[in-house]
């Protein structure tokens, strides 16, 4: 940037032409001036030095009690132009700040990737939509040779940088357990343990871990006080609450996790999520959990990736496209019995 | 040309007149009515510094020339606590943020050059200077 002097016959000018003319256009002007003052960190206490002198040119018989009391209002600026730099340099770290936590965010972003697993019969949504930069849930498939499935969803209780530095821990905890631990409840026990050990203790996870059985259309799970997912079947027409015990992660090395199974028939759907859905705000009020299901319910019929993203297109827009939580859905479908 | 004075700060009345030696020399150096302001504001942050944290101390004033330019050179010293964290009370928005005024890196941009020394138990001394533009 050009170095800016403060012209002064300018600022001459714009007050003189005020003075005779009490014009709005001269105070428009003078908006204008002050702006780009602003633009070249120009402090308030030359503005006024400007004025004072600037003021005596024009009346060169002012009386000097105003030209001191001018000088007594510039004495008063000098800490406002102190807090004005201060400002700008607060501001400046700001950004630097912002642009660090955008490169994590990509990090992390390509950390926590996972692939959609491809498996006959069973159609798989998944949508994770951090509140800020930061996702502080996460998802996860992995899948064997034997098209068996282990689905993991979780959340941090807390958000930003701390959750996802938590999240990458989970993440590479899970992929270093061995094949043979399919069970949910032996998963969510030794995912416990490491979170037990290696996280503050304000920090809970809460997590779900299913692992779906090709051969017999089984999904075995357990949950770490996760927000309960939703069995609908098609049969009955009707949603079932996942119902299983568990203690959040985190809290005691000696927590157990239920292992529950539901058996899917043709068009039956799982539903996953995190508090970020179940807890979505419209106004003042929370969204009931009917009112949630019935949403997803009233997408189910589309592919479930269509349905997913639509169905976070729905609760974006209901919340005027801010979220609050990070936002994390999964749904499958059983397609063909 | 040296010219060396100093006021002993000990009372909150000797910040006024710590302010008022610095804004006469000042003004006979040739420094323009917002420098002089700048020079007082910064000379009465070290002292309400002394006051406050040090309740002993002094400022030195000193003209000094170079080649081309004169400046006008403001020492605070004190047998003070000291200060632990130099970095700290540099920052922006730490000394501040409790609306004591300006503190250190206030001082610091009215001035255009600046430095600080300081041992905890023994005392602080900050030297600052200004040039005649």
């Amino acid at each position: 940037m050009e170095p800016f002097r403060m012209d002064v016959n300018k600022y001459k000018e714009m007050l003189q032409k005020y003075l005779y003319t009490k014009d709005e256009n001269a105070l428009y002007q003078a908006g204008q001036f002050s702006k780009q003052t602003m633009r070249h960190n120009i402090l308030p206490e030359e503005i006024i030095n400007i004025h004072i002198q600037s003021l005596k040119e024009i009346y060169p018989d002012l009386p000097p009690t105003i030209d001191d009391s001018l000088n007594f209002l510039l004495e008063t600026m000098i800490s406002y132009g102190l807090a004005y730099q201060e400002f700008i340099s607060l501001r400046e770290k700001q950004t630097e700040l912002e642009s660090e936590i955008a490169v994590a965010a990509s990090m992390q972003q390509t950390l926590l990737s996972t692939k959609k697993p491809n498996v006959p019969g069973l159609d798989i949504g998944s949508i994770s939509v951090p509140a800020h930069q930061m996702n502080g849930d996460y998802y996860h498939f992995v899948k064997d040779r034997h098209q068996n499935i282990g689905i993991a969803i979780a959340d941090v209780i807390g958000k930003g940088v701390p959750a996802a530095l938590a999240m990458s821990m989970i993440k590479y905890s899970l992929d270093s357990l061995p094949e043979t631990m399919r069970n949910p409840s032996q998963v969510l026990q030794s995912l416990n343990r490491v979170v037990e050990r290696n996280v503050t203790a304000s920090m809970f996870i809460t997590m779900f871990y299913g692992w779906y059985q090709y051969e017999t259309c089984t999904l075995h799970y357990a949950s770490a006080g996760h927000e309960p997912g939703y069995y609908y079947s098609a049969k009955d027409d009707r949603f079932y609450e996942m119902k299983t015990k568990g203690l959040v992660l985190g809290v005691s090395d000696e927590a157990n996790y239920e292992q529950v199974k539901v058996q899917l028939e043709k068009n039956d759907t799982i539903i996953l999520f995190t508090d970020g859905v179940t807890e979505c705000r419209v106004g003042e009020r929370f969204l009931e959990i009917e009112e949630v299901l019935e949403v997803i319910k009233a997408h189910m019929h589309l592919p479930a990736q269509e349905a997913v993203d639509k169905v976070f297109r729905h609760f974006e827009r209901l919340q005027d496209f801010q979220l609050r939580d990070d936002f994390t859905l999964i749904i499958l479908k059983k397609q063909v019995s | 040309m040296e010219i060396k004075s100093c006021v002993k700060i000990r009372k909150e009345w000797d910040i006024v007149s710590a302010r008022q030696m610095g804004r006469e020399m000042a003004k006979e150096l040739g420094f323009g009515t917002v420098d002089q302001a700048r020079i007082a504001t910064a000379i009465s942050e070290l002292a309400r510094n002394i006051y406050l944290y040090a309740e002993d101390g002094q400022i030195d004033y000193e003209v000094i020339t170079e080649v081309n330019r004169r400046g006008i050179k403001i020492t605070a010293h004190d047998n003070g606590p000291g200060i632990e964290d130099l970095g700290r009370v540099m920052e922006d928005g730490y000394s501040t943020s409790g609306g004591l005024g300006a503190g250190l890196p206030g001082v610091k941009r009215l001035m255009n050059h600046f430095d600080l020394q300081s041992e905890p138990g023994k005392g602080t001394t900050v030297t600052a200077i200004k040039w005649v533009r």
